[in-house]
């Protein structure tokens, strides 16, 4: 069954005929995803990449079945799109948008609570099954149905986890790139409590980067879930310099465990098996496997 | 993005926030005449940098004389008191060893201080909201407070749809230790930075210390304010602010091109697509011996403009002796990007080792275009084997 998308998810684009969301809508009909239209204020009622295109949300839900929504609108107006989206209730919803001011995002996060709606991103590759339903910009053709979850901050580096896990035979049930900026829509812990509840997920891949402590929380939550899958874990960031701010309040808040050194540690401390490097992935979790 | 003190002062004062009377000054003259239309007979001099600790700082041509931050009694002290701030370097705990040059100095009216407190305003990542933070210790640095005595810190978060209220104010007050007439100045004063936070799209508000004045009154006797880099599109204001002088010259050049650039010290510049690979790019370099001598992220697309202007900024670095570009390109096709490649490395005539590690379509063709290209270019077929690469190259090359 996977996580989060399927075979019988349908799909409308807010953002659609831009240059993005053209783009990623043909490559995800071309993957197999049930693209069922998109949204572009003033340009409803006509078609595009042979699909409708409506006004509003409300119009597209009124119209069809929809239960995901992909968002490529530029960050001046993704967190409006997203407002739109949870107004209408759909289940799931990726806004891909680099850029968002955060404050914006503080209201989105806002709105979520109590809502319909879950929000994967913003500023994340997106969400695949493989060879069921790819919403996002990753490239589909590097993935392979199979057993192992993958949840990330960062892009290309969930990238560089596929093609690991692909080479190493093992395959993905689902890859969730949860994006890397401070306010996001969905955080670790949700998905992997999703992927330790997937009977297709065997193990699980879990990425995370310096700043902010999810990644400590998560390792936290792992080592007192009943339910036990190999996780490997990996941080990127153990040779980045701390952050040049002019205030001290950022470094404070996390209480200091926000560095590399501190998050493997935790994770060690939580029976994840640790990747020393970012090209051991694959094969850390084939040792995991074994036991 | 990030301003100097007078200007933030300025900014929060517009919105309501408690600050001193002073003025900006360039020059030793202009610093007397500012202090002059001051009512004395105290005055402060404080040195105008993008770091902390001014006032622990000192000057690097005389290491022993006083800090960036000075009392002077008479408009003639004033004077003296500029003259060894402007035009030399300041360094401070978080200038780094290099220093800041100091280029201009704000003149402000001396303070009466009973007590110094500490209060900051940021966006806080666990609980998705604007937090305020308040703590008795003022004028510390609020990373030992927090070490030490976590339990000084009071925080508060604001519910964006409720936005802040008394209660939110009287709770960080009397937790202050603040009574009387003092507390509805305090509530005055956090309302205003509040509503200046969201108003302006800040990143971080710090107002260390926070004074009680021998009045009673809540002044910003020091005022940090740092803006979200994302919003500074709705505030082309903001954006003028910004002193360039205080920024690094090559950040500055890669943010002509979208490129996201951090100098490091290392040997082995890396250009690689998205923040967290580029982030593990720079960790496997360790991990094979040598370091990454710069962050670069080109971001989604790497074209042949972007990628030389990436190339061009590594290597006005000294200490680049090789480089690893490192694009994981997804849907990008390898073929346009080893194209781009190599027609910037041709374009800066490249001298240091080049590693190239694609990932992507036609993964195939760009080897090819790569290796027909007649530049030295390594080839690598996977992360590990493109560090190990650049790593012996650069060996090599010593």
């Amino acid at each position: 069954m996977a996580v989060l998308v399927d075979a019988n998810t349908t799909v409308i684009c807010q953002g659609f005929t831009g240059a993005q969301g053209t783009f990623h809508s043909e490559q995800a009909i071309a993957y197999g995803t049930k693209m069922v239209g998109g949204v572009t204020p003033g340009k409803g009622g006509s078609t595009h990449l042979g699909l409708p295109v409506w006004d509003t949300v409300a119009q597209a839900v009124s119209a069809t079945r929809v239960s995901a929504s992909a968002i490529y609108v530029p960050p001046a107006f993704a967190a409006d799109a997203i407002l739109e989206a949870i107004e209408s209730e759909i289940a799931l919803i990726v806004c891909i948008t680099e850029g968002i001011p955060v404050l914006d995002m503080v209201r989105v996060k806002r709105a979520l609570s109590g809502s319909r709606s879950r929000l994967i991103g913003p500023n994340c590759p997106g969400v695949i099954t493989p060879d069921a339903c790819k919403i996002g910009i990753m490239p589909g053709h590097i993935h392979k149905r199979g057993k192992v979850g993958i949840v990330s901050r960062s892009g290309t580096l969930t990238y560089e986890a596929v093609a690991q896990t692909t080479a190493a035979g093992l395959g993905q049930s689902s890859c969730v790139g949860i994006g890397g900026d401070p306010v996001k829509g969905t955080d670790f812990i949700e998905v992997l409590e999703m992927f330790l509840a997937d009977p297709e997920t065997e193990a699980v891949i879990m990425i995370g980067e310096i700043g902010g402590q999810s990644e400590i929380d998560a390792a936290e939550f792992i080592a007192a879930n009943k339910v036990k899958k190999p996780t490997v874990g990996f941080i990127a960031g153990a040779t980045a310099p701390p952050g040049r701010r002019m205030g001290h309040a950022g470094a404070v808040i996390s209480g200091g465990k926000d560095t590399a050194a501190a998050k493997f540690e935790a994770m060690r401390l939580a029976g994840i098996h640790v990747a020393e490097s970012p090209a051991a992935l694959g094969s850390t979790m084939v040792k995991a496997l074994r036991g | 993005m990030n301003i100097h003190e007078y200007q933030a002062k300025e900014l929060l004062k517009s919105y309501g926030v408690t600050v001193l009377e002073g003025h900006v000054a360039w020059t030793p003259e202009e610093a007397a005449a500012a202090a002059a239309k001051l009512p004395g007979p105290v005055y402060v001099v404080k040195s105008q940098i993008h770091a902390g600790g001014r006032g622990a700082g000192r000057f690097a041509d005389d290491l022993n004389g006083k800090g960036g931050v000075r009392i002077a009694k008479s408009v003639e002290d004033v004077r003296a008191a500029a003259e060894a701030m402007i035009g030399h370097t300041l360094v401070t705990k978080q200038t780094g060893p290099a220093g800041k040059r100091v280029n201009r100095v704000y003149i402000e009216a001396g303070c009466d201080i009973a007590r110094e407190l500490y209060l900051s305003l940021l966006v806080d990542r666990a609980t998705a909201r604007v937090t305020i933070m308040a703590s008795t210790e003022g004028g510390m640095e609020i990373e030992e407070v927090a070490e030490h005595h976590p339990e000084k810190i009071i925080r508060v978060a604001i519910d964006p749809a409720a936005g802040i209220w008394g209660f939110h104010c009287r709770k960080l007050a009397y937790a202050l230790g603040l009574t009387g007439k003092q507390i509805g100045a305090f509530t005055k004063f956090v309302t205003a930075m509040y509503e200046a936070f969201i108003k302006l799209d800040c990143a971080i508000v710090e107002i260390n210390p926070l004074v009680v004045t021998g009045a009673g009154e809540i002044v910003a006797l020091d005022a940090k304010v740092s803006f979200d880099d994302n919003a500074l599109y709705r505030h082309p204001d903001i954006e003028k602010l910004r002193d360039e002088s205080e920024e690094d010259p090559k950040e500055l050049e890669a943010a002509k091109y979208s490129l996201n650039y951090v100098a490091l010290d290392g040997q082995i510049g890396c250009m690689v697509n998205g923040a967290g690979l580029a982030m593990a790019t720079m960790d496997i370099i360790k991990l094979y011996g040598s370091s990454p001598a710069n962050f670069l992220d080109v971001g989604g697309g790497a074209t042949k403009e972007r990628v030389t202007a990436a190339f061009k900024i590594i290597l006005s670095d000294p200490n680049v002796e090789g480089i690893l570009v490192n694009i994981f390109g997804g849907i990008m096709r390898c073929d346009v990007i080893a194209e781009g490649v190599v027609a910037a490395a041709r374009e800066v005539s490249l001298s240091v080792p080049l590693v190239v590690r694609l990932e992507g379509t036609n993964v195939a063709l760009g080897k090819e275009i790569m290796a027909k290209s007649g530049l030295p270019i390594i080839s690598a077929d996977n992360l590990a084997d493109a560090a190990e690469k650049v790593v012996k190259a650069v060996k090599e090359a010593a």
